[in-house]
């Protein structure tokens, strides 16, 4: 048996609380080479150069054939299925971005996200409310989970009485990224195959019944790029349904968990209404929900420093290490909810960044300040809490705490 | 509240839209419009606009934040007395001297600072005066620039400078006073460059549009629904004229004398595509044809003949024809100005007329005529939005610290412009360029990026609604990369075959050179500076 890799421990389920050593000894050289070729990046500025660099593709075709298995269950699961946008290159990308975004925001729907806001804060206030019978809560099942997923769900027009219907299609396909095993292929396959069809006979009723939901405008208000037909449709749904659910929730449990770790930045937030807004860009960055990008290839090499990254090659992007990169940010390993000019790579960069940040800024924003107001000296039973499997969305997969009370909204 | 967005970092991605979308609003894919004072309702919405920002390029003014971002201390070095109690006086309150002071105090500069300006009104930001102020989206009053921090400046505005004694270290004003200074910054900017027959120019209906009343008194004429406007010259600002000429649905006719619009700025390719979409918007575009006569009754503009042999009727004129720099005033100072401008090192310290480099006198953003070491050692004037700024604070450090701890001024030149709702943005010096490239895209779809390529080396890149992708450019020119581009890329277009990129024939600088040199010892050589007007 050899020695694992750096990228190995980085992706063993044994370092998954603490990542951060292993982050930094990987930011000790900007490129690394992994024994099956596999090219991983950990330092600030190669991510963002990579972000924007037109060599750089995140179509799997792009691959060379022995990394076909490095496609990603997304790809594979799915393979009756075309790639959704953020496993394309422009311009296909582009126009399949922009019919996706004609329904979401501007120039077309400008005030889609912020008009949400309301409504928001009505959900996060009645899933606070539902905790006060109680001492204990675990952040994760009671609120953090439920309340991004009653947004997309809402955003999309599906009833919120089918939730639990996706919670068990949905959670096969995202626990998995970055693991495999031939029974979890099977179970992504089926899971991918009953949310096809749910959300096929879904759209045929949004078609009879338009509402003020994307779905309905999906399927009956065309833009200039037309519309997404069959497959295309399904695929950018589920990549919506999935990313809407799976990497807000570990936002929200990240930043409650970084918060119960720094009570005086906790105790802030009780009291200064406007602290939220630039916190919540410091925890995308020091606490971000995705911390790889893990599907990007080049077509052509690409030399940074002394190593060429080889055409073909799959390549990693650590963000959530180029985001406690010290040597562009200053003082990277400290949470500082003040921070200025921050620019971090919690949402990615380039043309593929993360098409729901403002929505999960905004859930983010939203409910870490009312958690803050209204339980009554919170505390963590576990620390650090037990983790989900994937390195790639990481977060707690039960976050549990304990408070005396929780007061009124 | 005061905002204002840096759209040379700005690379399109919506957050702000998304956010505060009444005072941010996203036209096409990746083209911003903002309000530069959105309402105090909206505050919270634009501090959340301004933190999402990803390239932060979104700047609110200070006392609309949350609390004052903390102090950073900068301790005096002992005996640093021009540090901690010299004399800064900056000439040319607008975007550039605005900056030199934050700059100066961000840095712990103590002492007293006195911004002059020719206008009544404090700094102001000028690109929206030919966008949003004439769409209606904005007021021209609304554009005042934010404040990073407290500037603690005297502030003698509306009184412009007419002379600078270098001996004596003093400004002298119109108003008959002079202010004294340790250290100097010259940031008087450039001005419209008038129609050049007065009377004609004098004509009710003839506009330039540099000035927040340029911009007023033309909004004004155009909300009266005038039956044909005419740009006069189709550079950026003539071109976005156009633009908002059809948004309000106003016919149009450019009158440009060389080849195509953007030609002189982006090369007579890129030039061709833009004619294509203007002609395509409804404008009437006529290249190659000059203004002959703009005439008027009751002194008020009526027609205007042209080249072409043909007459138009014509009730607004906009005159867009480029800028002067501001150096008159300067003329007997004894440093090294014409009509390119102030010239001055890569640290921003002006040159005397007989090109030594001085001590106490700094320049930067439109009238700064400095060295481009990327780009041949070249003395260029950038009149960029972004130039100013990052000009500005190199030229604010430097006038504090010694002479171990200057700046050079290395960033890389970069403007936009969003005209019939295409984003066009540049990086480089484009002008100098031998060839030109499509890299990415179709021309046909509008969304591209060109590369420009001199003698093998990348010079310039401009994207068409693609601006994602221009740091990218930005890097390979700042390597000197081998041009064409040697490998494959993503979305490749059809064709990757280097062109003549067709930039109009440049004016060499020297032949404004007007230098009489006398003395014969060395320690005895001196050069005067004679304006061609004198020397008839």
């Amino acid at each position: 048996m050899t020695e694992p890799s750096l990228f190995q421990e980085i992706t063993d389920f044994g370092n998954r609380a603490n990542p951060w050593p292993l982050y930094e000894k990987l930011r000790s050289r900007p490129v690394w080479q992994e024994a099956d070729g596999t090219f991983v990046v950990g330092t600030f500025r190669e991510i963002y150069s990579l972000l924007h660099d037109p060599r750089i593709s995140s179509d799997p075709a792009n691959l060379l054939p022995e990394y076909a298995d490095k496609a990603g269950p997304l790809a594979q699961a799915g393979s009756s299925l075309p790639p959704s946008f953020i496993r394309t290159d422009p311009p296909r990308h582009d126009t399949l971005r922009r019919i996706a975004m004609r329904q979401f925001g501007p120039p077309h729907r400008p005030d889609r996200i912020e008009k949400l806001t309301p409504l928001l804060e009505d959900v996060v206030t009645k899933l606070i409310d539902g905790l006060a019978d109680r001492q204990q809560c675990d952040l994760v099942d009671d609120f953090a989970y439920p309340f991004p997923v009653a947004a997309i769900t809402g955003l999309l027009g599906v009833p919120p009485e089918d939730e639990p219907r996706f919670s068990q299609w949905v959670g096969p396909i995202v626990d998995s990224t970055g693991k495999d095993s031939p029974e979890l292929t099977q179970r992504r396959t089926d899971a991918f195959q009953q949310l096809g069809m749910y959300m096929f006979q879904l759209a045929q009723s949004k078609r009879d019944n338009p509402g003020d939901d994307m779905l309905s405008g999906f399927v009956t208000d065309d833009g200039p790029d037309g519309r997404l037909e069959g497959g295309d449709l399904f695929s950018a749904l589920i990549l919506l349904l999935i990313a809407g659910h799976e990497t807000t929730v570990n936002l929200i449990a990240n930043g409650w968990l970084t918060l119960q770790r720094h009570p005086e930045v906790l105790q802030r937030l009780r009291t200064e209404p406007d602290l939220a807004i630039r916190m919540v860009e410091e925890l995308l960055r020091y606490e971000g929900s995705v911390h790889f990008l893990p599907n990007r290839t080049a077509v052509a090499d690409i030399e940074i420093g002394d190593t060429t990254i080889r055409k073909g090659h799959p390549i990693v992007l650590v963000l959530a290490s180029g985001n406690r990169d010290t040597g562009c940010i200053p003082h990277a390993d400290r949470f500082d909810p003040d921070r200025p000019d921050n620019v971090h790579l919690g949402f990615g960069n380039g043309i593929h960044y993360c098409f729901g940040a403002p929505l999960a800024r905004l859930e983010a924003q939203l409910a870490l300040t009312q958690l803050a107001k209204r339980l009554q000296n919170p505390r963590l039973v576990e620390d650090p809490p037990p983790y989900r499997p994937s390195p790639v969305l990481r977060g707690p997969i039960h976050l549990p705490v304990a408070y005396d009370a929780v007061l009124p909204a | 509240m005061r905002v204002v967005v840096d759209l040379t970092k700005c690379q399109g991605y919506a957050q702000c839209a998304f956010l505060a979308p009444e005072a941010f609003r996203m036209v096409g894919d990746e083209a911003l419009m903002f309000d530069p004072a959105p309402s105090a309702e909206q505050r919270v919405k634009v501090l959340r606009a301004a933190a999402a920002c990803p390239v932060q390029a979104l700047q609110v003014d200070v006392a609309d934040l949350p609390h004052p971002p903390p102090e950073e201390k900068v301790v005096a070095a002992k005996g640093d007395r021009l540090r901690r109690d010299g004399r800064i006086v900056i000439v040319g309150a607008s975007l550039a001297g605005l900056k030199a002071a934050e700059q100066l105090r961000a840095e712990g500069f103590t002492g007293s600072l006195t911004v002059i300006g020719d206008e009544p009104e404090e700094p102001y930001d000028r690109p929206p005066l030919s966008k949003q102020v004439q769409t209606g989206f904005v007021t021209s009053t609304d554009t005042t620039l934010p404040r990073r921090r407290d500037i603690d400046a005297e502030w003698r505005l509306g009184v412009p400078a007419t002379g600078l004694d270098l001996e004596r270290k003093r400004v002298s004003l119109a108003d008959g006073q002079e202010v004294e200074f340790d250290r100097l910054l010259v940031t008087t900017g450039v001005r419209a460059r008038p129609w050049p027959v007065p009377e004609e120019a004098a004509l009710d209906g003839v506009f330039t549009i540099r000035t927040r009343g340029d911009a007023a008194g033309l909004r004004e004429r155009l909300l009266a629904k005038p039956k044909r406007v005419l740009v006069i010259g189709s550079g950026f600002t003539g071109s976005e004229m156009a633009s908002v000429c059809v948004e309000l649905g106003i016919p149009v006719t450019v009158a440009e004398a060389g080849t195509a619009p953007l030609a002189g700025a982006l090369g007579g390719v890129i030039g061709r595509i833009s004619a294509g979409i203007m002609r395509e918007h409804g404008v009437d575009l006529r290249t190659h044809t000059k203004v002959n006569s703009l005439q008027g009754e009751d002194g008020r503009v009526r027609r205007a003949v042209l080249s072409d042999g043909t007459t138009l009727e014509v009730d607004v004129v906009v005159v867009a024809l480029g800028g002067i720099r501001n150096v008159e005033w300067l003329e007997s100072a004894g440093l090294a100005v014409g009509v390119w401008g102030l010239a001055c090192d890569a640290g921003c310290r002006a040159f005397t007329a007989a090109g030594l480099v001085t001590d106490d006198v700094f320049v930067a953003g439109d009238v700064a005529r400095q060295p481009q070491p990327m780009f041949g050692y070249q003395f260029l004037a950038m009149e960029h939005w972004g130039n100013a700024v990052t000009q500005a604070e190199v030229a604010a450090h430097n006038m504090i610290s010694s002479e171990t701890d200057r700046w050079p001024h290395l960033e890389m030149p970069a403007f936009w412009s969003l005209q019939f709702g295409h984003n066009i943005k540049s990086v480089g010096v484009p002008p100098i360029a031998d060839q030109i490239a499509i890299t990415q895209g179709s021309v046909e779809s509008r969304q591209f990026v060109a590369a420009y390529g001199y003698k093998g080396r990348v010079v310039g890149a401009v994207s068409w609604n693609q601006g994602k992708w221009l740091d990218f450019y930005q890097q390979l020119i700042e390597q000197a990369a081998p041009f064409p581009l040697p490998y494959d890329m993503t979305d490749p277009p059809a064709d990757r075959t280097p062109v003549p990129a067709e930039f109009p024939e440049r004016v060499f600088p020297a032949h404004d050179a007007t230098v009489v040199v006398t003395g014969h010892d060395p320690s005895e050589r001196r050069a005067v500076l004679i304006r061609s007007s004198r020397r008839r």
